[in-house]
């Protein structure tokens, strides 16, 4: 059994699984039973001056049968009123002490709102705070949520304002509606955060309706965007957290968010640099009990691989990402078919045909049948046609030895400027 | 003993459930969508299963009904009553990672999803002012109408029963596919503009050289006919069935005709446990089939004798009919039979039996059903003069001509001696491509401008 405690900038939680601030963490009810259920922190649904929420709220995107490949919602913050929320946090933080409890804030950008909130929720025992600047709908048009998040100044102010009244670890919640995520997290940090945890939703529209032509989903026959979240965004939030994490001027902790369905997920989200992961459409498509594999299929695989400590997994894979013209160009792999396995269902054929590089040949044996062969020599390496392989182990990347040593296109460049200079 | 009516209609109800909207979603997910798929070559008629499969998972399932139908103009029957293991599901390749798709299922769930929705799938070509007879309107002859009027020719069914449909209407027990289903193919080829005359048989009603005078082309598609007889003493007494004509009349109306009888079915092909089957339902209390090879050389499919095993039929091996035995009525109460043994052919062809000397037995039985294949319309082949072997008409495997170049054939009348097979969906295709060989045939004689 691994240590799977975490400490994010001072806060401390049992396990790194945080229910994200959502539906999931609307009431004390809701968070206790998440609580009960194993969960090592929770961040409250966003309080502040309490709002009108419509009705038909969320969306999905299901995809060839499975339901909830994305998941898309029109719901704003808490519909209750903040000494309600505060009393039951009260109530939660007594019964489980040792549960990371984060309020999640969003007011005007003021500064007096951001004191007055600050106080009122940390008199009751918060153990951090994290600040909303991330919301896509209904608050942003009040000037609060992504409104502000998407503007690197305002965020940094904000944050210090929030800063100037906490006693506890501020959270800086970031929008990944932006061009360079790196921006806001940097102003972030240069306000005081104490961290930054990312990404909140997307803005999207889930769907149209194909019979009544309404918007999905849709409000008396009006729709609005709303925010995309679950599996369908991860490898966008895994980017803009590897992002952050390997920007020397962001030197906080990463609390990381989207689409993290399972314990394979938060591994490779702290490996990319979080220190704990937080979780909302998972448990809103099954409930809170996934939390049970989450810590089982985690702490296993930490044994298997010797590892002692969750913690020691935060940011491995960090230095292995890196801008396109670090990579080696002179790096080869080609596909190899083992045609034991290949069921022969000729996708990799088709796809590499039609949309690749033509190098996959359809050929008989002496027996009569059917085989497919990749022509290594014109095989680029693109992993399409493992891509699409429906049998696992079919189709193997092999790597190639190559004759030439290690070129990146930075040092291509390089060379080929020293060239000219020799020549000038 | 007595079955009631409410019981004959329950177990004549089609066994097997259509696959709900759910499972048809997940099932038509799974497949992979094959490239140059081998269910497409393992199909008879080559339907593009993989497309209609497709068309089940994005929620078009009126062109998932037209791309089985376009291919297969029986396919709504052919859904229920294709050996589909030994064919499409059986080359399907997940058959090497998992489990096949459940195509037979799926196309149901297409072609019911179209009757049920009333769709009207194709359209008749341009008429072209040329003129075909089918003489039969069994798959085959229905698939070729189909096709013809869709390539515009004027087509006139000949159908000597009250409906067409042939074998899927009257031959195939009701509780694996239902008569209307058969009835809808039937419309959607009426419904092209195709003259079907029912009760209307060549030979009796209309003459041979009347169809070779007025259309340019024949084709005969007329099926097979009763079962022959055993040849053995006592045939004619009361309570000796032909099963062709057993199932039939459990097509026409339900009769409680057997319950409480002990069956004997002569015959182990799959007309013998439809027949023995029907008997189960319709209340016999023993059926047991006797056949004088084993279960190794039965033609009867594998899932066919599962299911006649599942209903309680009985089988002798080994086991040979000597004579049936009447009472003083006239009415058959036993069947005297020999025990036999499979010696190897001189030929290397099937195990032969053979009659162990002294080993005669009674089995008591008081209906004999006899179910050892179909008889061949040999007068009607001769009224169109044209050469065969055996009843089995001789075509040209290209064109589907017979010896008359102006008749084609196709279908179980063409089936026998290593040619063809004795499949609907043989037939079906058969038929589809005998309608393209008269097509290009009365096309090179300058159809196009008519």
């Amino acid at each position: 059994m691994a240590d799977l405690r975490i400490n994010l900038a001072g806060i401390e939680s049992p396990n790194p699984f945080w229910l994200a601030s959502a539906p999931p963490t609307n009431t004390g009810y809701q968070v206790q039973r998440a609580f009960e259920a194993g969960w090592g922190g929770a961040v409250w649904k966003t309080l502040g001056d309490p709002i009108i929420n419509t009705s038909s709220r969320f969306a999905a995107v299901h995809y060839n049968g499975q339901r909830v490949a994305g998941f898309n919602n029109i719901e704003l913050i808490t519909d209750r009123p903040l000494e309600v929320n505060l009393k039951e946090i009260a109530e939660t933080k007594k019964r489980f002490p040792d549960r990371a409890l984060v309020a999640s804030l969003m007011v005007e950008p003021k500064r007096e709102k951001w004191h007055e909130i600050v106080k009122k929720v940390e008199a009751v025992g918060v153990d951090g705070l994290e600040l909303n600047f991330g919301c896509p709908h209904g608050m942003a048009e009040r000037g609060m949520g992504s409104a502000s998040g998407q503007q690197p100044d305002l965020v940094e102010k904000q944050t210090y304002w929030a800063k100037e009244a906490a006693r506890t670890p501020v959270i800086v919640k970031l929008t990944p509606n932006i061009t360079d995520i790196t921006a806001t997290a940097a102003a972030a940090v240069k306000g005081c955060a104490d961290a930054i945890s990312l990404i909140n939703t997307i803005n999207s529209l889930a769907g149209v309706d194909l019979d009544s032509w309404n918007t999905i989903p849709h409000v008396g026959g009006k729709g609005s965007h709303g925010g995309y979240c679950g599996p369908a965004v991860k490898p966008i939030a895994l980017n803009m957290v590897a992002e952050c994490a390997r920007n020397a001027r962001i030197d906080v902790p990463i609390s990381g968010i989207g689409g993290i369905s399972d314990w394979r997920d938060a591994v490779e989200f702290m490996l990319m640099g979080a220190t704990g992961v937080q979780v909302c459409t998972a448990v809103m498509h099954h409930g809170f009990r996934i939390i049970e594999d989450m810590l089982d299929g985690l702490n296993t695989y930490l044994d298997r691989k010797g590892i002692a400590r969750v913690g020691e997994l935060t940011g491995r894979s960090v230095e292995r990402y890196t801008e396109w013209g670090n990579l080696d160009l002179n790096y080869a792999v080609t596909a190899r078919i083992d045609t034991e396995t290949c069921i022969s269902c000729n996708k990799c054929y088709i796809a590499c045909e039609d949309t690749a590089h033509q190098c996959i040949d359809r050929l008989t044996d002496a027996e009569g049948r059917s085989y497919l062969k990749v022509r290594e020599e014109d095989c680029v390496g693109c992993n399409l046609c493992a891509i699409v392989c429906p049998v696992e182990g079919a189709i193997e990347m092999v790597e190639q030895p190559s004759a030439l040593g290690s070129m990146t296109w930075n040092e291509r460049q390089a060379a080929i400027a020293s060239l000219k200079r020799k020549e000038a | 003993m007595f079955i009631s009516a409410e019981a004959l209609r329950r177990n004549f109800a089609e066994v097997k459930a259509g696959m709900r909207p759910k499972e048809a979603i997940e099932e038509s997910n799974r497949c992979l969508y094959c490239y140059d798929a081998p269910c497409i070559q393992a199909c008879p008629t080559g339907i593009n299963i993989p497309s209609f499969i497709k068309k089940i998972a994005t929620g078009n399932l009126t062109g998932s009904a037209r791309t089985i139908m376009d291919a297969n103009p029986v396919g709504a029957s052919c859904a229920r009553v294709c050996p589909t293991e030994e064919l499409c599901e059986g080359a399907c390749v997940l058959n090497h990672s998992s489990k096949p798709i459940r195509i037979g299922d799926l196309q149901r769930y297409a072609t019911d999803w179209a009757i049920k929705n009333e769709q009207r799938l194709f359209a008749a070509g341009a008429r072209i002012g040329r003129s075909v007879a089918v003489v039969g309107g069994g798959p085959a002859g229905l698939s070729a109408a189909r096709e013809l009027a869709r390539f515009g020719f004027d087509v006139t069914v000949f159908e000597a029963r009250a409906q067409a449909g042939g074998l899927n209407t009257y031959g195939i027990v009701s509780f694996r596919l239902p008569q209307p289903i058969s009835l809808w193919e039937v419309e959607q080829i009426r419904g092209l503009g195709v003259d079907i005359r029912t009760n209307t048989a060549v030979g009796r009603d209309v003459t041979a050289e009347e169809l070779l005078n007025g259309y340019d082309a024949v084709l005969l598609a007329a099926g097979m006919s009763k079962v022959p007889m055993l040849g053995i003493p006592g045939e004619e007494l009361e309570g000796v069935y032909d099963a062709i004509e057993l199932v039939e009349g459990t097509k026409i109306s339900l009769s409680p005709e057997l319950g409480g009888r002990h069956v004997a079915v002569i015959g182990a092909g799959n007309t013998a446990i439809d027949a023995a089957t029907c008997a189960v339902r319709m209340g016999a209390v023993h059926v047991e089939i006797c056949y004088r090879r084993t279960q190794q050389e039965m033609t009867a499919y594998e899932f066919e004798y599962e299911f006649a095993k599942s209903d309680g039929v009985a089988f002798r091996w080994l086991t040979a009919p000597q004579r049936i035995i009447g009472d003083e009525n006239g009415r058959v109460k036993a069947i005297e039979c020999i025990r036999m043994k499979l010696e190897p052919s001189p030929d290397g062809g099937r195990a032969r039996p053979v009659p162990v000397p002294g080993s005669e037995f009674v089995i008591e039985a008081n209906a004999v059903v006899k179910a050892i294949g179909q008889k061949r319309h040999v007068q009607l082949i001769d009224q169109f003069g044209l050469a065969h072997s055996r009843g089995i008409v001789s075509v040209d495997p290209a064109t589907y001509q017979t010896s008359n170049p102006r008749i084609y054939a196709a279908g179980d009348i063409i089936f026998g001696d290593g040619q063809g097979e004795a499949m609907v969906v043989s037939a079906a295709q058969q038929g589809k491509l005998a309608a393209y060989a008269i097509y290009k045939q009365l096309a090179a004689a300058g159809v196009s401008n008519p």
